[in-house]
Parts: structure tokens; sequence; C-alpha cells
């Protein structure tokens, strides 16, 4: 079984985060990193590909240096990554990154590569978090999709799920192909090891440029910020919370917080 | 003005509340008609409460698939509405969706469907010059924007952020004049999904009303306990205290990874937002992803055995002690105190 991951380099959420201007995340500030649930998504298509067989495709579109982010991707253990990388491509939004990851995951069936049989994607995305991708990129794909799952298996062609939300538990299934996305109860990701990170310099890294991507059905005059379909028009910042009182239990310290509420009406 | 389409939320037979809250939205935006999905059969009724709240316009898809696709069938019905009411010379500015994960992802598949631009997650939308002007908030509300689409704009709207007053839909059962419904027209959805692109539901297990709390992101009180409290039994404790401010109970991260209660609870950047009137963190460090959830909470307590937390950076009391002892006594005393005020 050959599994396509969507991988996504996002600041690190340890980090300060910070809103520029138009909307778009900075990131020129705070560290960026592979997302977390991103790594969770490659865990699931490893322990898959472990049962199933077959290879696992890392693929990101971004700036180049989303280029780290495969490398940890390839270090913990697919096969080969694709990094669609266009200037062309800034200020994308969810519909446009979509249209774009749908030719780029055609590309990869394309003749003489490996073909796809699930597209496995974090839920939602810890900057953006409008879990919008996987399911448009189901939609460009015709495919169905089995998202927010909490747990995966495929068998014979058919893969089943446990789609988790705050609603309630949902049994899903579908024959494959088909996009998938996992939640943040789905798998603890591995760590790189050393032999890993080794054989990761030697793995196929391929790039794709937007004109690599035009025979795969990717219209170019409609990529990039100036043409998305969705736009920012002002950004507020909150202000920062002061801190206020802190006391040392001294014995009184439940009944210190019972006065505190009493005073600001909230008992 | 042009038409607003609501997707009808239900649920075993009756409108959700949130459906009046999109209504409410989509008034001040143009001119609002309901998208109805049901199973077959169901149709009539919901369509006769929608007309007690003032509806007049309403699409009906009534199929198989309701419930038993995911997503696929309620694009489908509004994917077809849309086009029906273009065909009929209207123009079609804006489709409302609830904010809820299945709503998100109808929004989702249905601009790839329109080629139409996405909001999602608005707490707020209005009309400026025209145009649709929707209030979203960022990086777990650490920023608020405004958002456009090119465009028709797909907006899906947190729940519980509009309020439905004063407009039609927001007394119940009242007769708006000119009000009576006109009977729905009716969508033909099954054919396309015969085709299926959507997943199929296997079987649906809603989660357990947890007795008489509110809703983690309605609730105006809300306790959380984290990995410091330990254990089952001390994750009781914000239960505890949940519950004599009739509030809901949330948690960190790593209380809901040591098994102490369900992902569902999670407060946090990848868990729920939340705005509450007060917010009590018991056991929490307050780390930044923690904190990213709470951080917009009118009030926040704090109690944490380690004097450098970062949760008290942003309390507004905290304490710095044993939550075993010190929840029992604010426990305690909020009887007292309100004995004492009768
Ligand atoms: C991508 C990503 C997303 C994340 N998303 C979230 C999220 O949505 N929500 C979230 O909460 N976390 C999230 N985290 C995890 C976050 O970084 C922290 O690990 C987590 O919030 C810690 O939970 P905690 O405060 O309960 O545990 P700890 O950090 O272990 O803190 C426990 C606290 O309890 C105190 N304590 C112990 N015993 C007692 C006692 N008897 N009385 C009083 N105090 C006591 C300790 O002093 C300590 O401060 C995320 C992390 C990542 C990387």
């Amino acid at each position: 079984m050959n599994i396509v991951v969507l991988v996504k380099q996002v600041p690190d959420t340890y980090g300060e985060r910070t809103l520029r201007e138009d909307g778009r995340i900075d990131r020129e500030r705070g560290t960026p990193a592979l997302d977390e649930i991103d790594e969770r998504a490659l865990e699931v298509a490893l322990r898959l590909r472990e049962t199933a067989g077959g290879e696992v495709t890392v693929l990101t579109m971004g700036p180049p240096e989303a280029v780290v982010a495969l490398r940890k991707a390839l270090a913990m253990g697919a096969d080969r990554a694709v990094h669609v990388c266009d200037e062309a491509l800034a200020g994308s939004d969810a519909l446009q990154t979509a249209a774009v990851l749908a030719a780029a995951v055609r590309a990869t069936a394309a003749p003489g590569a490996a073909t796809f049989d699930l597209v496995v994607a974090g839920n939602e995305s810890t900057d953006g978090r409008t879990a919008a991708v996987p399911a448009m990129l189901a939609e460009r794909l015709g495919l169905p999709q089995l998202t927010f799952l909490g747990s995966v298996a495929v068998d014979a062609g058919i893969v089943t799920g446990l789609r988790i939300t705050p609603e309630g538990t949902t049994e899903l299934c579908a024959a494959l192909p088909a996009v998938i996305s996992v939640t943040e109860g789905s798998a603890q990701p591995r760590f790189p090891n050393f032999k890993g990170i080794m054989s990761a310099r030697s793995k196929p890294l391929t790039t794709l440029t937007l004109a690599d991507l035009a025979d795969h059905g990717l219209v170019e005059a409609e990529a990039g910020g100036a043409n998305s379909w969705s736009l920012v028009c002002t950004v507020t910042a909150r202000p920062a919370r002061a801190g206020g009182t802190v006391i040392s239990d001294d014995g009184t310290g439940g009944s210190r917080i019972a006065a505190f509420l009493a005073a600001a009406n909230l008992i | 003005m042009g038409r607003i389409l609501v997707l009808a939320e239900h649920n075993t037979g009756t409108l959700d509340t949130v459906t009046r809250e999109l209504l409410a939205a989509a008034a001040r935006l143009g001119e609002p008609a309901v998208v109805l999905l049901t199973g077959p059969g169901a149709g009539p009724a919901l369509a006769g409460q929608l007309a007690g709240w003032g509806v007049t316009d309403v699409y009906l898809a009534e199929s198989t698939y309701a419930g038993t696709r995911l997503t696929t069938p309620a694009v489908a019905a509004l994917e077809a509405a849309v086009r029906l009411a273009r065909a009929a010379g209207a123009e079609v500015s804006g489709v409302l969706i609830a904010g809820t994960i299945d709503g998100r992802e109808v929004a989702a598949r249905l601009c790839v469907r329109l080629t139409a631009g996405l909001i999602s997650d608005a707490v707020d939308a209005r009309l400026r010059d025209g145009v649709i002007v929707a209030t979203v908030p960022v990086l777990g509300g650490a920023y608020t924007v405004e958002a456009v689409a090119k465009g028709l704009a797909v907006v899906t709207v947190r729940p519980h952020s509009i309020v439905a007053d004063g407009i039609p839909g927001s007394v119940p059962d009242r007769d708006v004049p000119g009000g009576t419904v006109t009977a729905p027209i009716r969508l033909e959805i099954d054919a396309e999904l015969e085709r299926g692109r959507g997943a199929e539901i296997v079987a649906v297990h809603p989660r357990p009303a947890s007795g008489i709390r509110p809703g983690l992101t309605e609730a105006s009180v809300v306790v959380s306990g984290g990995r410091g409290l330990g254990s089952d039994e001390g994750f009781g404790l914000a239960g505890d205290l949940a519950d004599l401010f009739g509030g809901a109970v949330g948690a960190s991260r790593a209380a809901v990874e040591a098994g102490l209660c369900e992902p569902g609870l999670q407060v946090g950047q990848t868990g729920a937002t939340v705005t509450p009137e007060l917010y009590i963190a018991l056991g929490i460090s307050g780390a930044i992803q923690h904190r990213a959830g709470m951080q917009g909470a009118g009030t926040i307590i704090a109690v944490n055995k380690d004097a450098d937390a970062p949760i008290f950076a942003v309390a507004d009391f905290g304490v710095v002690g044993d939550v075993f002892t010190v929840v029992p006594q604010l426990i305690e005393a909020v009887v007292a105190h309100r004995a004492a005020a009768g």
C-alpha cells in the first residue's frame, strides 16, 4: 500500500507566535518545526506500512526552509519526500493549497512513480486550525474523506476508522483510495534514531514548482496570495494579560480565593 | 441584497439553537433561506419548526444518505440549492454553516465545488459596503482578524457566539407576519450521492450528556484539572468545584494523556478555546499551548504548588499551594458565603 502523508512546517508552539499585518503567520519569528500533528500522521502511516508494505511519501507545500520538516520525516522513516516550492505560492489560502496538493498527489502517482492508495494528514494544523485542507483535498481528488480519526485500520482494500468529535464517536469506512486525517490521540510519534537520520540523507527528495504541476491539473495563474479566495483585511492583537495577585498558602488559601471571587461578584 | 443560505442543524427531530444563531447572522447579511437535509419523510416537520421561527424560504433535500454518508450529502444539498437559487436569478452572496467539525468539512468541500472563499470559525459577521466581513479569532484568540471572501463567502460560525435577538427567529414559535412558510423547494441529491464520494457512516455513538454540566465552550465557569491532580479521584476535585458553580470541567493535555479524563475536555491550542467569565486552573503548569485556549477568560484563578508555574503570569488571583488542601477549603468557603448571603 502506498501512502502519501501531508506535512507542514509551522512555528514551534513552544515559542510566541505572531501574526503580521496581512494576517499571515510571521514565519521569520519563532522557530519553525514539523507540526506535531503531522508527526502523528506519519507515525500512523509508518505503522500501516509495517503491516501492509508499500511506500510512504511525505509531501509538503512550503518555503525552501520547509525542507527541514521533510528531512525530519525522512529520518523518522518515510521513504521519499516531495516538496512543492515556488515563490508564487506565498500567501495561498486553503482552497489554493488544496489545489496544489491535489496536483502534487497526482504527480506522485504519475507514470514511473509509485501510485497512492491513501493520503494521511493531521486533523488540523496547529497554526491555522481550520481543518479544511484534508476535506478540500478529498473533494479535489474525488475521494471520500475519513477525518478526525483516533484509530485507523486498513484491510482488504477497505479503510476503517473511529472519528472523534466533541459530539461523540462515529465509525467510518470507505474503499481505497481515500483521504484520512488523524487526531492527537491517534499515535505517539517515534523519535528519529541515528540510523534513520543517516539513511535520510540518501532518500529521494523531489522539488516541484508550479510549472511542474501544470500537467496535473493546476492552473498557475490561480496561485498565491494575490489570487486567494479569502483575505484578511484587519488584524488586532489582544492586549497582553497582566498577572494579578499571587499568594502562598498559609492555611487560608482556599478562603482567600473565595473572598476574591466574592469581591468580584463571581460567587 | 444577496441571498444567504443557512444549513440547518438538527438532531432527533428538533432544530439546534445554532440554526437560530446562523439565521440571526444571515438576517444581517442579506435575505436568509434555509437548506434542510433530512432522512426520508422527516422534512415537513422540521420545515414547520422553521416556519414557526419566521423562516419563509426552505430548500429541502430528503435523502437516504443523510446520516449514512459523511459530509457529502450536506455538500450536495447546499450545492444544489446554490445552483437553483442562481438559476432563479438570485445572487447568492453567503453560505453560513455551524462551525462544528462536521460543519467545517461541509464548508471545505463546498468551497471546492463552487470555487468560493472559506472563512472559518467566525464569531461575528456584518455587511460593510455591501461586503460580508467576518470576525475571526486566530492563534487561540491572541489576535482577531476581519476576513472577506472574493465572490461567494462560505462562512462557518462558532456556535454560541452570535446573539440571536432582534431578528426573525429570535422569538420561538411566534407567527411572524407574512412568515408562513411557502412549500419547501425540493432538492434531488441522491443520484449524485449514488456515485459515492462520501465515507460510509457505519455507526454513531453520541457522547453521553455529562449530567447537568454545560458544554465546555458555552459554560460561564470552567474548572480545569491538570496532571497535578494526579489520579482519577484527584481529578474529581475539578468536577466538585465545577458543580458548585454550575460550570464545565476542562483539562490540560497532560491530564488527558494520563487518562484522568476524556480527550473532549482538553483546553488549549489543540483542544477547546474557552472564554468563560471565570476559569479556575488546578494543578496546571500553564504551558503556552494550554494558555492559548484560556487566556480570553474574564477572570483566571490558579492553584499550583510551584510558585514559578507560568500559569501565575496570567492569573488574576493565584495560590501557591497544594490543591488537595486549598480546593476543599475553597468549596467550604463558597458554600458558607452563599449560606450567609441567604
Ligand atoms: C503541539 C502541541 C500542542 C499542545 N496542545 C495542548 C493543549 O491543547 N492543551 C494543553 O493543556 N496542553 C497542550 N500541549 C502540552 C503542553 O505543552 C503541556 O505539556 C501541558 O499543558 C502540561 O499539562 P499540565 O500543566 O497538566 O502538566 P504539567 O506541566 O506536568 O504540570 C502539572 C502541574 O501541577 C502542579 N502540581 C502537582 N501536584 C500538585 C498539587 N498537589 N497541588 C498543586 N499543584 C500541583 C505542578 O507544580 C505542575 O505545575 C501541547 C503541546 C504541543 C507540543
